[in-house]
């Protein structure tokens, strides 16, 4: 056996997470799920509903037991040392945590009291968070007149109180209007700032895109993709030309005009009256596309150029199983 | 290390965490003194609620019910009402229990690093002041419409004693159910089921005027056990001419709650430590 010289041991990761299973009934909510998060980092993990992002929050926040595998928050044992790791994470679930008879200030003081704080240490910390996430001028206000922005905010910060390692944020922004997206938004970004590591679940590529470091996609209990967020947009295809046809009948002879111009494969949606092609470069893809529909008079109502919605990706990802563990492979050597 | 410093660790560590569990069961339950002074409509229905009960029964029906070995019905009915307001207060902890559940504030609990038993020991204290001060304002109420307690001060102490003891027997059961069964189907359940428990036992007739086969159910009622208790204590007509639970109405009133705590405390930590599964 060699010796290799002793070199100072490399800092835990903030989250670490190996072969997690977690079974409810017949069902497999987890399924083999890895997961690393470096300190600092704002991680992604995205997912269609059922896909098992909130099961996998609530176990390594131990609020559910695993059935196996291990997990670890800042080198701290999920299984063996929950009350440790609770110390050490904040916890925003799905439902507004708060309570809605109290103020904002009320709520913030029971939950640094129940944290450890003395009262003047809560008071301060208190009037720190309600400052950072601007809720001081609704601070005596119960939160039931407050917008769904200012309880996500007001959540986030009931959490914070013990500067937790790791935050998880759960769906954050699921439900609210566009403004109170922005402010949640705002919000994590400045978490993320002050250094926290936020594990972050959304049905919402933009949210991913606008916050995170890196992307996990997760189906079916187990991570099907990871890379940062340019890199699976990279990888999950180019843009998308969509067609909304004013005739319906004519659907599919539209769908033979469009993927000859493309040149690539067309798919039609009757419900929506619409063809769709997938190409490598949409800018240029667009005008052949619409020269060959005027030549055979195919009206249309509507014409897009996007890129690859979230149900595209996931099916992308998730409707060959091979496509969708090469693709995990090739972002893994990145 | 020694077998003795380990010793003295353990204790010392026990003693930290039921002071912990004490000190976060008291903020836990501060929650819900905010909701009465914010929201106090809820407590003020339920009185009302009772207050109309005893109205009701002590006037309108009052007047034709005859209490078997003598005695007023105003009198009869107080302690009784007093005992069934312990029962009505399972509905409280129960809905308490499943809307925290539900709204996500039991996992915001369960995230922080608090003692395992402080989310229901701050659920105990809540509800134990509440019917505290629901059972306080009863007896104010019944003493402006003519109930007098006629016995010493220290049996009118072990009277509320057995009252809340009662309350604090059901406390468990209503945990057990609030986490056992979540949304809103438990409280819906309860509300119902309180009813005919209520209504069979001798709360507001004596058991003596049932069939006997009804009689006995009504009984065997833990709720008739501590009415016919609290009348004893009060030194008000216990309706009963007889019988073992006449005899023993004091132990049976102890007893009972015994029972259903040592039956559903561990039932509902039970229930508390499923939330993990």
């Amino acid at each position: 056996m060699t010796q290799t010289p002793p070199s100072p041991p490399a800092p835990p990761a903030a989250l670490d997470a190996v072969g997690l299973r977690k079974r409810f009934g017949a069902t497999s909510a987890l399924d083999g799920f890895d997961l690393r998060i470096p300190r600092g980092t704002v991680h992604g993990l995205l997912g269609p509903n059922g896909a098992g992002k909130t099961t996998a929050v609530r176990c390594l926040a131990t609020l559910t037991e695993l059935d196996d595998g291990s997990a670890s928050i800042d080198g701290i044992d999920v299984r063996r040392h929950p009350a440790a790791v609770r110390e050490r994470i904040g916890l925003v679930g799905q439902t507004h945590a708060v309570d809605e008879a109290l103020t904002a200030r009320q709520n913030l003081m029971l939950f640094a009291r129940l944290s450890g704080l003395s009262k003047p240490r809560a008071v301060r910390r208190s009037d720190q968070l309600l400052a950072t996430f601007s809720l001081t001028d609704v601070a005596a206000r119960p939160v039931s007149g407050f917008s769904g922005g200012m309880r996500r905010r007001l959540d986030i910060a009931a959490s914070l109180v013990l500067r937790p390692a790791v935050l998880f944020l759960d769906e954050p922004t699921t439900g609210l209007d566009p403004r109170g997206r922005a402010t949640v938004w705002q919000a994590v970004r400045e978490v993320a700032a002050a250094g926290t590591t936020v594990l972050l679940t959304t049905q919402y590529l933009d949210e991913a895109d606008q916050l995170a470091d890196r992307v996990s996609v997760m189906n079916q209990g187990k991570i099907v993709a990871e890379g940062s967020p340019a890199e699976l947009k990279r990888r999950l295809g180019g843009d998308r030309v969509a067609a909304v046809l004013a005739d319906p009948d004519r659907l599919r002879e539209a769908a033979g005009v469009i993927a000859r111009a493309a040149g690539a494969e067309a798919s039609v949606d009757p419900d929506t009256r619409s063809v769709t092609v997938e190409v490598d470069d949409g800018s240029r893809a667009l005008a052949p596309i619409v020269r060959a529909l005027d030549a055979e008079h195919l009206a249309v109502d509507d014409l897009t150029l996007r890129r690859p919605t979230l149900d595209e990706v996931f099916l992308h990802l998730t409707g060959d199983a091979g496509d969708a563990s090469e693709l995990h492979a090739e972002l893994e050597v990145r | 290390m020694t077998t003795t410093t380990l010793t003295t660790m353990t204790s010392a560590g026990l003693r930290d965490r039921r002071r912990n569990a004490l000190r976060e069961g008291w903020l836990i339950a501060g929650r819900d003194v905010l909701h009465w002074i914010r929201e106090p409509w809820g407590l003020v229905f339920g009185l009302a609620f009772n207050i109309m009960l005893i109205l009701m029964f002590g006037f309108l029906f009052g007047g034709a019910i005859e209490v078997p070995g003598g005695g007023g019905y105003i009198a009869f009915l107080l302690p009784g009402m007093f005992a069934l307001t312990m029962l009505f207060g399972l509905e409280s902890t129960v809905t308490a229990m499943a809307d925290d559940a539900k709204r996500g504030v039991t996992d915001r609990f369960r995230s922080l690093p608090l003692s395992s038993a402080s989310v229901a020991l701050g659920r105990a204290i809540a509800d134990l002041a509440g019917s505290a001060l629901n059972l306080a304002v009863l007896m104010l109420g019944g003493l402006l419409i003519g109930w007098r307690p006629t016995t010493g001060p220290a049996e009118i102490v072990l009277g509320v004693v057995l009252l809340l003891w009662l309350r604090f027997a059901l406390l468990w059961l209503g945990i057990f159910l609030g986490l056992s069964f979540r949304g809103t189907g438990a409280t819906t359940a309860v509300q119902v089921l309180v009813w005919p428990i209520g209504f069979l036992s001798t709360v507001f007739v004596s058991a003596e005027t049932m069939p006997g086969w009804l009689g006995s159910i009504a009984q065997w009622n833990p709720v008739s056990a501590t009415a016919t208790a609290a009348r004893e204590l009060f030194g008000n007509p216990t309706g009963t001419t007889g019988g073992w639970l006449a005899d023993n109405a004091v132990l049976a009133a102890s007893v009972w709650p015994l029972v259903i705590t040592l039956a559903f405390l561990p039932l509902a930590a039970s229930a508390y430590r499923r939330l993990r599964r």
